[in-house]
């Protein structure tokens, strides 16, 4: 990738230096914290007690939450679909669609009742915002699920298009069992662990906790003022398929 | 809009919000609901005091290695192809930043809510280059259609509107034609600015932290506009102070969570996003070009000073929400887009002692505004701080108060006419007093007991009361 520029950065940390009355450091080792707070939240927490934390999180942020096994996950996906009154889906480009049997008992079908689908195609360029605009639902599977402020997180990338969970009039996120931490400091620290290894991150990880919300009139909740107006997440029990 | 929001005198803008009866209950209730929240959400955790001090310690040493940090973030942001300019002053901020537009021949310009491109007047110098600029929180969208009505509160800038008055703005303006139900208006402006988004060239976005080690920034946001600013339009450019950055991110974890929990009482907002240089080959979302202008503008004045732990604040309002001060007055009064008790420590320090004198005064130093800071600032002690440097070094105390002194002065100096006044301080007072309370105070006292009442003194004065008690009266 084509380096940026930088400009007048010297002039700047000079002055940042010399108003901290010393030369400008080369090198700077992080001290150990005295205390971490963060590791303490949830720690001994079971899966099946995230889910319960997640579960009851929902309530708060207006979102709601569906539990389910591998094999009914596309009839519940269907069953919010009559719910959101859809008739147009947009997708990720996503290889979980095959394993967790979506692609074939869902998407596949789909345009034969009349619903239309989009999956992200990076070769259609603009096409993939315009269909996301347009569309009723976008669904994208979480990367990783915080338990405790019931946040899905997604790490975009060609075939992960940031517009999918921002666009559509409603929003379903799709929770695989085995993406729950405890919370934002283990999601925090696998990026850490790539940034420390020297792997590109993605250029856009997005911390969704429900549906897009404001209380800019006279402190009055209310949803869906840019993103989507309702979301729901399906929590479905994958351990079954992990090695 | 700049830092300064009103050439106003200070004790005219508070006679404004003194007056100003639905701004008042706004504020009441506002801080009550906000501040029941914030405790509710941090009780919960079981160990506040422990992530404060985190959060303190991150803050410390992040802003004692301000330079390595800043340039650390520089190289892992062009690394990713972004570019990065450091501006020392705001001249040199929006010189940069309407360069870019121009470059990019850029008509429409859509921003998420930012703090530094409102005191750099970012907005006014886009519009002298040609673009259109639209603020896309609701909150700033609201304000800046009703003629650019400066933001009351820093999380929640439109609290002073009544949703009537946002009802008309909006019929004005956009020929909106239904009600003032908050849903309704929602819906309005959510349509509104969708095509605004969609027809945006460029997106400029403050920056609530950047992570050094990787070149990422980070938005903190409920309505999730953050995340259209920095998908839809082809260039971003993102505006940070630069103190607003952390090590690694494993702190940006601690300073989302401390921010989160003391603005809105909320585990986590709805959409936080980590953004790291523009979009990646392939990507059909986010930026082609990425720019991060990173502001001085009089920080770098504050670093190394006494209030050097001013510039660790997270913006997040928790302080303004417990002052009793802030409650009484409401924002506009503090004359600046900072407002509250972070506001009337740090604008005197970015804007000046001459406009902003008596901010250091409007404080009760009840000291709420310290135990509420997630950070640990000590708020109240920097306003003595300033008081201290306003008598002493900048001999700046309001004339009022340096009467006062000086009347003072002259009275201890001598036995004779310390008596007499201390005796007579009860007839001066009397055409002013009303069942033994001063409630139209002369000089000094008028800004006082305009607001409040103040009590008359005493017929008997404390040394005559002691000889008596002494000789065994009572």
């Amino acid at each position: 990738m084509a380096e940026g520029q930088i400009h007048h950065r010297d002039f700047f940390l000079s002055t940042v230096a010399e108003k901290l009355g010393r030369e400008r450091r080369k090198t700077v080792t992080k001290p150990q914290w005295t205390t971490t707070p963060q590791y303490d939240v949830l720690k001994d927490a079971s899966q099946d007690e995230l889910v319960e934390v997640l579960k009851k999180h929902c309530e708060v942020i207006h979102t709601q939450f569906i539990e389910t096994s591998l094999d009914k996950l596309t009839e519940k996906i269907r069953e919010v679909f009559e719910q959101y009154e859809v008739a147009s889906v947009v997708t990720w480009k996503d290889e979980r669609h095959k394993e967790f049997g979506l692609e074939e008992n869902l998407l596949d079908k789909l345009p034969q009742e009349n619903i239309d689908v989009h999956i992200w195609d990076p070769v259609l360029k603009e096409k993939n915002i315009e269909a996301a605009e347009k569309a009723d639902v976008g669904i994208t599977f979480s990367d990783i699920t915080l338990a405790e402020s019931g946040t899905v997180v997604l790490f975009s990338s060609k075939n992960k298009g940031r517009s999918v969970s921002l666009l559509p009039k409603t929003y379903i996120a799709i929770v695989p069992k085995s993406t729950l931490v405890p919370r934002m400091t283990q999601a925090t620290a696998y990026i850490n662990k790539q940034v420390k290894e020297g792997k590109n991150i993605s250029s856009c990880i997005d911390f969704i906790t429900g549906p897009s919300n404001s209380a800019d009139i006279e402190l009055n909740l209310i949803v869906g003022v840019h993103g989507p107006i309702k979301a729901t997440y399906i929590l479905v029990d994958d351990t079954a398929r992990l090695p | 809009m700049a830092m300064k929001i009103s050439d106003d005198k200070f004790f005219d803008r508070v006679e404004k919000g003194v007056n100003n009866t639905f701004m008042r209950s706004a504020v009441a209730s506002a801080q009550e609901r906000m501040q029941g929240k914030r405790l509710a959400a941090t009780e919960e955790l079981g160990n506040w005091e422990e992530w404060r001090k985190l959060g303190e310690e991150i803050r410390t040493h992040t802003l004692e290695n301000l330079d390595y940090y800043l340039e650390q973030l520089s190289e892992n942001v062009v690394k990713r192809g972004g570019h990065v300019f450091f501006a020392s002053t705001k001249e040199e901020a929006n010189e940069y930043i309407t360069k870019v537009a121009k470059e990019k021949q850029a008509k429409k310009v859509v921003k998420s809510k930012s703090m530094v491109t409102e005191e750099i007047h970012l907005n006014s110098a886009l519009e002298k280059a040609g673009c259109e600029v639209v603020e896309t929180d609701l909150g700033e969208y609201i304000l800046q259609l009703d003629d650019h009505d400066p933001p009351s509160h820093i999380v929640v800038p439109a609290l002073h509107k009544n949703k009537e008055q946002i009802r008309d703005t909006f019929k004005e303006k956009r020929g909106y034609d239904k009600s003032e139900i908050p849903e309704e208006l929602a819906l309005f402006a959510r349509e509104q600015l969708r095509q605004e988004f969609l027809s945006a060239d460029l997106g400029i976005t403050g920056c609530n932290f950047a992570v050094a080690e990787s070149g990422s920034i980070s938005l903190v946001t409920n309505e999730g506009n953050a995340g259209l600013v920095t998908a839809l339009p082809k260039a971003q450019i993102t505006v940070m102070g630069m103190e607003r950055i952390v090590p690694t991110w494993e702190e940006l974890d601690i300073m989302v969570s401390l921010l989160c929990r003391s603005s809105v009482g909320q585990k986590l907002t709805s959409y936080i996003t980590g953004l790291t240089g523009p979009k990646d080959e392939g990507d059909v979302d986010g930026p082609e070009e990425f720019h991060l202008v990173i502001v001085d503008n009089g920080r770098s004045n504050i670093l190394g000073t006494e209030f050097q732990s001013a510039l660790h604040c997270i913006r997040c309002a928790a302080c303004v929400n417990v002052c009793p001060v802030y409650r009484h007055v409401g924002g506009h009064s503090y004359g600046s887009i900072y407002a509250g008790p972070i506001g009337a420590v740090l604008s005197p320090l970015l804007g000046g002692y001459e406009d902003y004198k008596e901010l250091p005064y409007a404080s009760s130093l009840c000291a709420a505004c310290t135990d509420a800071c997630p950070v640990k600032i000590p708020l109240h002690e920097l306003l003595i701080k300033h008081r201290r440097k306003i008598v002493e070094d900048e001999k700046k105390s309001p004339f009022g108060e340096k009467l006062a002194m000086k009347g003072f002065q002259l009275a201890a100096s001598s036995p004779s006419l310390y008596k007499t006044g201390t005796k007579s301080a009860s007839s001066v007072m009397a055409p002013f007093t009303k069942e033994n309370n001063i409630q139209k105070g002369p000089g000094p006292m008028k800004p006082w007991t305009d607001v409040r009442d103040f009590p008359a003194p005493s017929k008997e004065r404390f040394r005559d009361w002691y000889k008596k008690r002494e000789k065994g009266g009572k």
